[in-house]
C-alpha cells in the first residue's frame, strides 16, 4: 500500500519539477504582462545564488525553524506520493507551515510579524476546504489512502464538482498567487516588504524557495487526485489548473485578509454542505 | 489484593490525606504528606492498571444500606450549607435551586428508597481505569504543584488570608469524589459524588474571597445546581419506573425508549458540568481562583465528570433524535468557543475557552455515539487532560515570574524563562499539532463523523473549528518563541514541587503519544468491543508514520546542541529608520519610540460579545429541543 519508491522519486525529482514549473510560470507571467521574461531555468540560478550568499540572520533560532519547515514540507509530499493517509498528509502540511510561521515570529521583526499573522489567517482560511476535499474524496472512494484514491476508477471530480471548485479557490492561497498573496508574494509589489520571509536571506531563503517547489508539486498532485480515473485527462487538467492560477494571479489585485478569509470560508461552507449533503442524500 | 479493595482504597485514601491536610501545621509536613500520598495513589493506580486491564467489566456488591443513609445525611448537610451560603450572600437563585433539589431528593428517599434494587454499587472497566489514571496521576501532580504555587501565592497576595489547610483538604476531597464518581455503578452514588464535586468547586473558586471570586463561585454553583436538579429528577423518574433501573448497567440494558428521558436529564446535568454553552461562563469565571484550581477543574476533575457521564450514557443516545441534538450542542460549542479563544489575550481565558471547545467535541462524539465516535471521545479526554494541565501549570509558574497572565507579555519567554517556555511550547503543540494527542483525536473524530448518519454536518463543523484552533495556538506559540532584544533570564529558581509536576506532565504528554497505540489496544478497544461489539483502530502504517514524525520532532530540537558556526547578525528590517539595539527608533516629530509587536485578536469577527450571545441562544434552543425530543420519545413510545 505504501510505496517507498514513489516517496524517493518525489524527494529527488520534485525540486526539479517544481523549479521548472516556477520557471514556466515566470515566463508565462511575463508574456501576459507583455515582457519577454527570464529563461526557464532562472529559478534554479536564483536559488543557486542564494545558497552561495553569506548567511545573515537576526537570531540563530530562525534557521532551526526554517530547516524544520523544509524537512516537514518534504515529508508531507513524500507521504502523499507514497500513497499514505490523506488527512495525515494535510496535518503534516499544517505542521510544516507552522514552522515557517514560527521562524518569522522568532525574528521579532515588524514586517515578518505581520507576515506571520497573515500567514496564520491564510492557514485558517484554506484549511477547512482542504479537509473537506479529503473528506469528499473519502465519501466517493471509501478510502483516505492516496494510493487507493489515485487508483480509483470513480470519476471523483464529477461526483464532487463543488468541492473541486472550492479547492481551486483556496489553491490560489496555497500557491501564494494574487489576489491572496497577502502574507508574502512572488511579485515585487508587496506592501509589507516581503512579509513572512522579510528576515530570511541567503541559504535560508533558498531553502524556503525549494520547500515551496516541493509544496507546488504536492498541491498539483492533489489536483491530480480529482481526475485520477484517467491519467491523461488528469495531467491535462493539472496543466489547465495551473495556467488558470497564473491567469488569476495576473488579472487580480491583492485583497485584504478579511476578504480572503471570509470568502474562503463562505465557499467552503456552501460547497461543503451542498456537495456532501447531496452525496449523503443520494446515498453515495 | 482484590480489585474491589483497590477501588475502595482509591476512594478512601484521598479522604484520609484530606483529614491530615486539615491537621498539619508546617509546610514541610504538608509537602511530605502530599508527595507521599501522590506516590501512593500513583502506585495503586499502576497496580490497578496491571491487574485490571484485561478483566473486562467487574461489578462489586457493597452493602448499600448503611452507606446509602450516610450519603443521604451528607447530602442534607451539604444542602443546609449551600442554603446558608445562599442566604448569607443573598443569592436567591441558588437558594431556590437547592430547595428544589432537596425536595426532589427527600421525596425520592421517602417514597422510593426502600424499593431501589441495585445489585452492584461499584464497578470497574477499562474506561473507569482510564478516568482513574487521569484523576489520580494528573490530579495528584496538580496537588504537588499546588504546594509550591500556593506558598508563593500567599507571598504575592497578602490580602488573601492563608487558609492552605482548608485548600488542600478540599483538593483531596475533590479527588476522592472523582474516584467515587467513576467507580460507582449505582446512580444514586454517582449523584452523591456529583454533588460533592459541585460543592468542592464552589469552595475552591471562592477561595480568595474577593467580590469577583465570590460572584463567580456563585455562578458556578447555580449552574451546577441546575444540572443537579435535572440529575435528581432523573433519579426520581427512574424510581417511579420501579426500583430496578438504578444501576448504570441496568439503565444501559433497559433499552433506548425507557432510558432516554433519564439519560437526557443526566446528559443535561453533564452539559452544565462540562461548561457547554449556554453554561460556559462558570468555567471562564473560575479562573479567578489560584491556578492549581483551574488546572484541576479543567483537566482531571469537574468538567471531565460531565463528559464522563455523557460518554457512559452514549449507547442510549446513539442514533436518537436527542442524541443528535446533544451532539449539535457540543459541536456548536466547539466551533464558537474556539472562535472566542482567538479574541482573548488573557492566557487563562484562552485556556478556558479551549477547554470548553474541546469538551464540546467530546460531547459531539458522545452524542453521535458510534463506536468510532466513542473511541475519539476517550482519546480526546486523555490527551486533553494531559496537555491542558501542563499548560495551566506552566502559565501559573510564568505568572509568578512576569507578574502577568497576558499573552502579550509573554514575548521572548523562550529567552526569559527557557525551561518554563519549553514546557508551555510542549503543551501548546500537544493541543493542535500533528502528531500529538489532540490532533490524533480530532483526526479520529473526523473519521468517526463521516461514517455516522448525518455525520457530514459534524465533519464540516470540525473542519472549521480545527482551523480556528490552529490560529490561536500558533500565535501564542509565536509570542513565546520570539526572541526579543531586551530580554534577560529571569527564571531564577522555580519551586521544586512545581518543577516536579511540570516535568512529569510534560514527559507524560510526549510519552502518551508514543504509547498511544498501546493505550488504544489494551484499554480503549476492549471497552469498545464489549459495549459496541466493534472497535476502531488506526492502520499500522499511520502509526508508523506518526511515530516517525514524533521522533523527528523530538530529535530536531536536539540539533541546537550540535556545534555550528555563528552567523552574521543584523537588526530586523525597520524600513530604514535609525534603530537602537533595544529597538527604539525615531518616530515622526523626532520622538523616540520603542518597537512593539502584538498579535491579531480579530475582535470584529470573533469577539466574545458577538459569539457568546449567539452561542447561548443557539445552544439553549437546541437543548430545549433535545429534552423535548427525549420526552416525546419516552412518552409516546
Amino acid at each position: 500500500m505504501i510505496s517507498i519508491v514513489w516517496a524517493i522519486v518525489f524527494i529527488l525529482l520534485a525540486p526539479v519539477a517544481g523549479g521548472l514549473v516556477a520557471g514556466i510560470d515566470r515566463r508565462i507571467t511575463a508574456r501576459m504582462q507583455g515582457r519577454y521574461g527570464p529563461p526557464i531555468l532562472q529559478p534554479f540560478y536564483d536559488v543557486g545564488k542564494l545558497f552561495e550568499k553569506e548567511h545573515i540572520v537576526v537570531n540563530e533560532t530562525q534557521i532551526f525553524y526554517v530547516i524544520c519547515y523544509f524537512i516537514f514540507m518534504v515529508f508531507t509530499g513524500a507521504l502523499f506520493f507514497s500513497g499514505a493517509d490523506l488527512l495525515l498528509t494535510i496535518f503534516a502540511l499544517t505542521l510544516a507551515q507552522i514552522f515557517l510561521v514560527l521562524g518569522a515570529y522568532a525574528t521579532y521583526s515588524p514586517y515578518s510579524h505581520i507576515g506571520a499573522e497573515r500567514e496564520l489567517i491564510q492557514i485558517m482560511a484554506y484549511e477547512p476546504m482542504v479537509i473537506l476535499a479529503a473528506v469528499g474524496m473519502f465519501v466517493v472512494t471509501k478510502s483516505f489512502n492516496v494510493s487507493d484514491i489515485a487508483a480509483s476508477s470513480v470519476p471523483i471530480v464529477l461526483l464532487i464538482p463543488g468541492i473541486f471548485l472550492g479547492f481551486l479557490y483556496v489553491l490560489t492561497i496555497k500557491l501564494r498567487k494574487s489576489p491572496f498573496d497577502i502574507s508574502t508574494s512572488h511579485h515585487a509589489h508587496q506592501e509589507i516588504v516581503k512579509g513572512i520571509t522579510t528576515e530570511f536571506s541567503g541559504p535560508s531563503l533558498g531553502l524556503i524557495e525549494v520547500a515551496h517547489w516541493y509544496e507546488t508539486i504536492f498541491l498539483l498532485g492533489f489536483v491530480y487526485l480529482f481526475f485520477g480515473f484517467n491519467p491523461i485527462i488528469a495531467i491535462i487538467a493539472v496543466a489547465i489548473v495551473y495556467l488558470l492560477e497564473i491567469l488569476i494571479d495576473n488579472t487580480n489585485a491583492r485583497v485584504k485578509w478579511q476578504v480572503a478569509m471570509k470568502s474562503s470560508w463562505a465557499i467552503a461552507a456552501i460547497v461543503g454542505v451542498l456537495n456532501l449533503g447531496v452525496l449523503y442524500y443520494l446515498g453515495v | 489484593m482484590e480489585i474491589v479493595q483497590l477501588l475502595l482504597f482509591l476512594i478512601l485514601f484521598p479522604l484520609i490525606t484530606a483529614v491530615f491536610m486539615l491537621l498539619v501545621g508546617k509546610d514541610t509536613e504538608r509537602n511530605w504528606i502530599v508527595k507521599l500520598s501522590a506516590l501512593g495513589i500513583g502506585a495503586v493506580l499502576v497496580y490497578l492498571l496491571i491487574t485490571g486491564f484485561d478483566k473486562g467489566t467487574l461489578y462489586f456488591a457493597i452493602g448499600s444500606e448503611p452507606i446509602g443513609l450516610v450519603m443521604f445525611a451528607i447530602e442534607l448537610a451539604i444542602a443546609v450549607f449551600i442554603l446558608y451560603m445562599g442566604i448569607r450572600y443573598k443569592n436567591y437563585l441558588v437558594v431556590s435551586l437547592i430547595v428544589l433539589q432537596t425536595i426532589v431528593m427527600i421525596a425520592f428517599e421517602a417514597m422510593f428508597a426502600g424499593g431501589v434494587d441495585v445489585q452492584y454499587n461499584l464497578f470497574v472497566d477499562q474506561f473507569s481505569i482510564i478516568m482513574a489514571l487521569i484523576i489520580g496521576i494528573i490530579g495528584s501532580l496538580i496537588c504537588v504543584y499546588a504546594l509550591g504555587y500556593m506558598k508563593q501565592f500567599h507571598e504575592h497576595h497578602h490580602s488573601c488570608s492563608d487558609r492552605r489547610n482548608q485548600f488542600f483538604f478540599i483538593l483531596f476531597v475533590f479527588i476522592a469524589a472523582m474516584f467515587g464518581l467513576v467507580f460507582s455503578n449505582n446512580i444514586i452514588w454517582v449523584y452523591f459524588f456529583w454533588e460533592i464535586t459541585t460543592l468542592c468547586s464552589f469552595l475552591l473558586i471562592g477561595y480568595t474571597k474577593t467580590d469577583e471570586a465570590i460572584a463567580n463561585a456563585f455562578t458556578a454553583l447555580w449552574m451546577n445546581l441546575l444540572g443537579g436538579v435535572a440529575f435528581a429528577v432523573a433519579i426520581l423518574y427512574l424510581a417511579t419506573l420501579g426500583g430496578g433501573m438504578m444501576g448504570l448497567d441496568q439503565l444501559l440494558a433497559s433499552g433506548k425508549v425507557i432510558a432516554l428521558i433519564p439519560a437526557a436529564l443526566i446528559g443535561f446535568a453533564g452539559l452544565t458540568k462540562a461548561a457547554q454553552l449556554p453554561f460556559s461562563s462558570w468555567l471562564v469565571g473560575a479562573m479567578v481562583a489560584p491556578t492549581p484550581v483551574s488546572a484541576l477543574l479543567h483537566s482531571s476533575t469537574m468538567v471531565k465528570a460531565g463528559v464522563y457521564i455523557i460518554v457512559r450514557l452514549a449507547p442510549i443516545f446513539q442514533g436518537t433524535f436527542s442524541g443528535y441534538a446533544l451532539a449539535l450542542v457540543g459541536a456548536t460549542t466547539f466551533l464558537l468557543a474556539s472562535g472566542i479563544a482567538i479574541s482573548q489575550s488573557n492566557a487563562k481565558r484562552v485556556l478556558a475557552y479551549s477547554t470548553i471547545a474541546n469538551l464540546g467535541l467530546v460531547v459531539a462524539c458522545a452524542g453521535i455515539g458510534t463506536y468510532e465516535a466513542i473511541w475519539a471521545a476517550v482519546l480526546l479526554i486523555i490527551f486533553h487532560a494531559i496537555s491542558k494541565s501542563l499548560l495551566f501549570m506552566a502559565v501559573g509558574t510564568a505568572e509568578h515570574h512576569i507578574s502577568s497572565r497576558d499573552i502579550e507579555n509573554m514575548h521572548g519567554l523562550i529567552r526569559r524563562m527557557p525551561r518554563v517556555a519549553a514546557m508551555m511550547v510542549i503543551g501548546i503543540a500537544g493541543m493542535f499539532l500533528a502528531p500529538f494527542g489532540m490532533l490524533i483525536s480530532k483526526w479520529v473524530a473526523i473519521r468517526a463523523f463521516i461514517d455516522a448518519p448525518f455525520g457530514f454536518i459534524f465533519v464540516i463543523i470540525l473542519a472549521f473549528g480545527s482551523a480556528i484552533t490552529v490560529f490561536f495556538w500558533a500565535k501564542w506559540m509565536g509570542k513565546i518563541i520570539s526572541v526579543t532584544p531586551d530580554c534577560e533570564n529571569i527564571e531564577g529558581k522555580v519551586d521544586r514541587s512545581e518543577w516536579i509536576a511540570l516535568v512529569t506532565v510534560a514527559g507524560l504528554s510526549i510519552i502518551t503519544c508514543f504509547i498511544f497505540p498501546l493505550i488504544s489496544t489494551f484499554l480503549v478497544e476492549p471497552f469498545l468491543l464489549r459495549n459496541y461489539g466493534q472497535a476502531a483502530q488506526l492502520g499500522q502504517y499511520n502509526i508508523i508514520i506518526m511515530i516517525m514524525m514524533l521522533v523527528l520532532l523530538v530529535v530536531l530540537p536536539l540539533s541546537v546542541l550540535l556545534p555550528h558556526k555563528r552567523h552574521k547578525h543584523v537588526m530586523p528590517y525597520m524600513g530604514g529608520r535609525q534603530t537602537t539595539p533595544d529597538m527604539h527608533f525615531s518616530g515622526s516629530l523626532g520622538i523616540q519610540r520603542q518597537m512593539e509587536l502584538s498579535n491579531y485578536y480579530l475582535e470584529n469577527i470573533f469577539g466574545e460579545k458577538k459569539l457568546r450571545p449567539l452561542g447561548i441562544y443557539l445552544c439553549t434552543a437546541i437543548i430545549a429541543i433535545m429534552l423535548a425530543g427525549a420526552f416525546a420519545t419516552g412518552v409516546f413510545l
